[in-house]
């Protein structure tokens, strides 16, 4: 290979460290060496006072796991959580999808407008949002209920459905469309044989910005749903704020993060084997 | 009865009126083009045969059956888009197999048609690929057979070969002539490109201004167009200004400013007196050295004043006398030399006393 050539190619792998070295710094100070401290965590012993005990005296155990295998009762609600995350996700993407074809429909000044709206709400703070579902459920005798749950995950997480499938059907060419038809397709063939199979990566990133965020979120059971409606990610608050048992509740987000983990990992193959697009 | 039957048709958008009045017939098994300038009306008329646009007045017949309020998807006409418009998420078999699921064939007959129709289009073995994977001349290919396979009435092209380059447009031309003949598909093409349409049509309508300005086969239109637009669209040609000083039978004597007398052909009727143009393509003219026989019949006298070899042809640029500048063609099949005439050379140029076209103002 010529000598200029390799040098472009050593500038090219540098300029490629320069823009990865950053974020992949960040990731690893704030995410990967803490991930690491609650995996540990999770294998030590609960302190007296809350916190850890010490290292030397009580060493390592496997309590926190043999109590989590043990009570059926944390499975039950690792299984429950996935369900509202499920629910969560697929209402969202019923409500978000005709949102998005009609916001990518919309004349194009009426488009930025409509994206704006489906974002204002980030602009007042989460919390007041969630005491104004309380006051809106209260009267409604729907507050501390599962359907409050559920309506309050859809709320807050409906605009991370929405954004990805407009950026994904904004693409769409709208010749195809017009292929279609032409070539004999009515109105749902055209939405379920091109539409929806050029949609679907956008459905499912939208799906994971949704469901794994479920998946942990505790702020949104806690205050609309009732006392019976205990998710995976109140359960963990619960372990390192009020039971003080560090190891359970970081063996519980071990055991979260691996599912998650695992989802990620399914939907991305679900993608590579769409890959053509 | 005709296959096609537009009777009336104008459609306006707004204040202008894109189709004007027109009227037309299709015949079974024709390869029909509309030709004619971006903005002419040509797409519109093609959006309202495929049903994505409607007449504002008029009719439109399909086997005698009135089209108005059949939606696309019903009519049995497909279309081949300008950007082909191929499924990305499905393969080349899935594209063309995709009319065919649409009118809910079963599913051998789906696999048997898309079989036999890649093997027209000679892409075999490009089945299982998808259209990113593709060449230009391969999409068109594809998009060609999806609008094939299930058998439309008609087939319409929207500037199909645009997008390709200047050699692969050359042999798509060729295979597109052999498939219509082939599978004896009623084409109607839309084009801008007058060399395009001259060679794979059977019959041409020339539209300019929302107007069919004529309507003739090839040849017809090449050799005697109507009116200036046709002779000014299609091909190169030659206006010489001059007016009528007397019609017979057997031909016309104009008179032309600066020139003197022309003798010309008769095409239809022309009334003595009428100022119009003689209209004469450039193989039709003669160069040659003999600058002092001008006087004669047709022969006048000028200057080379420009010359583009072309290779097979040569195109001489003459400025007669008079200050009129004239295009003439000359064939390089004389041994050894290609040209026979340089810039400044005094020139003789001429032609025949029944060679052209008097187009009328």
């Amino acid at each position: 290979m010529p000598a200029s050539s390799s040098r472009t190619d050593r500038s090219a792998r540098l300029t490629r460290w320069l823009v990865t070295l950053p974020p992949a710094l960040f990731l690893v100070v704030f995410f990967l060496i803490p991930a690491l401290i609650m995996a540990a965590a999770s294998f030590r012993e609960p302190g007296e006072f809350g916190g850890l005990a010490p290292l030397a005296e009580r060493g390592f155990s496997l309590d926190a796991y043999r109590f989590v295998l043990d009570d059926v009762i944390y499975a039950w609600i690792l299984a429950k959580s996935f369900a509202v995350a499920g629910l969560t996700t697929l209402l969202c993407l019923v409500l978000a999808y005709p949102l998005a074809v009609l916001i990518v429909r919309s004349p194009k000044r009426r488009r930025d407008l409509l994206v704006l709206l489906v974002i204002l709400p980030f602009a007042s703070n989460f919390l007041i949002r969630i005491y104004a579902w309380m006051i809106i459920l209260g009267p409604l005798d729907l507050l501390y209920s599962p359907v409050a749950v559920i309506v309050g995950m859809v709320y807050v997480h409906l605009p991370f459905m929405i954004l990805p499938l407009y950026t994904n059907l904004e693409k769409h060419d709208p010749a195809l469309l017009e292929a279609a038809q032409d070539l004999g397709a009515g109105g749902w063939a055209r939405f379920w044989c091109v539409t929806w199979p050029l949609s679907l990566p956008g459905v499912l990133s939208g799906s994971a910005l949704v469901f794994i965020p479920v998946l942990g979120m505790f702020a949104v059971p806690e205050l609309l749903g009732g006392t019976g409606d205990l998710l995976i990610g109140n359960l963990i608050k619960e372990q390192f704020l009020d039971n003080r048992d560090w190891p359970l509740g970081a063996a519980l987000s071990l055991l979260l993060t691996l599912a998650v983990l695992a989802v990620a990992g399914l939907s991305s193959a679900l993608t590579r084997n769409r890959g053509q697009m | 009865m005709a296959l096609l039957e537009i009777r009336n048709i104008t459609r306006r958008f707004g204040s202008l009126e894109a189709v004007k009045d027109v009227t037309l017939d299709i015949e079974a098994g024709e390869f029909f083009t509309l030709l004619g300038p971006s903005g002419c009306g040509k797409t519109t008329i093609l959006r309202m045969i495929a049903g994505f646009d409607a007449p504002d007045a008029g009719e439109l017949y399909l086997d005698g059956r009135p089209l108005a309020g059949m939606p696309p998807e019903k009519r049995p006409v497909h279309t081949v888009f300008q950007s082909y418009a191929l499924f990305p998420h499905l393969t080349v078999a899935g594209n063309i197999a995709f009319p065919l699921e649409m009118a809910g064939r079963s599913r051998d007959e789906i696999r048997r048609r898309t079989t036999e129709t890649l093997a027209l289009v000679h892409l075999e073995d490009k089945g299982d690929a998808f259209p990113h994977e593709l060449s230009g001349g391969q999409k068109q290919r594809v998009a060609l057979a999806r609008g094939l396979v299930n058998k439309p009435r008609l087939l319409l092209l929207d500037e199909p070969l645009g997008a390709l380059d200047a050699k692969l447009r050359e042999r798509m031309q060729g295979e597109l002539i052999a498939l219509q003949r082939e599978v004896g598909v009623t084409f109607v093409f839309v084009t801008h490109a007058q060399q395009e349409a001259l060679a794979l049509s059977h019959r041409i309508a020339v539209m300019n201004e929302g107007r069919i300005e004529q309507l003739d086969v090839p040849e017809a239109l090449y050799s005697t167009p109507k009116n200036r637009f046709v002779a000014d669209f299609i091909g190169t040609i030659n206006l010489i200004a001059a007016a009528v000083v007397e019609a017979s039978r057997h031909g016309l004597r104009l008179a032309a400013p600066g020139l003197g007398e022309i003798a010309a052909p008769v095409h239809g009727a022309v009334a003595v007196g009428s100022n119009g143009a003689l209209a004469i393509r450039p193989e039709h003219l003669r160069i040659s050295g003999h600058a002092d026989r001008a006087g004669l019949k047709n022969h006048f006298a000028g200057a080379v004043v420009e010359y583009l070899f072309l290779g097979d042809v040569t195109v001489y640029k003459v400025r007669l006398d008079n200050g009129l500048l004239l295009e003439a063609l000359a064939t390089n099949a004389g041994p050894g030399r290609a040209r026979f005439h340089e810039i400044g050379d005094r020139v003789s140029v001429e032609w025949r006393h029944d060679a052209g076209v008097f187009l009328p103002d």
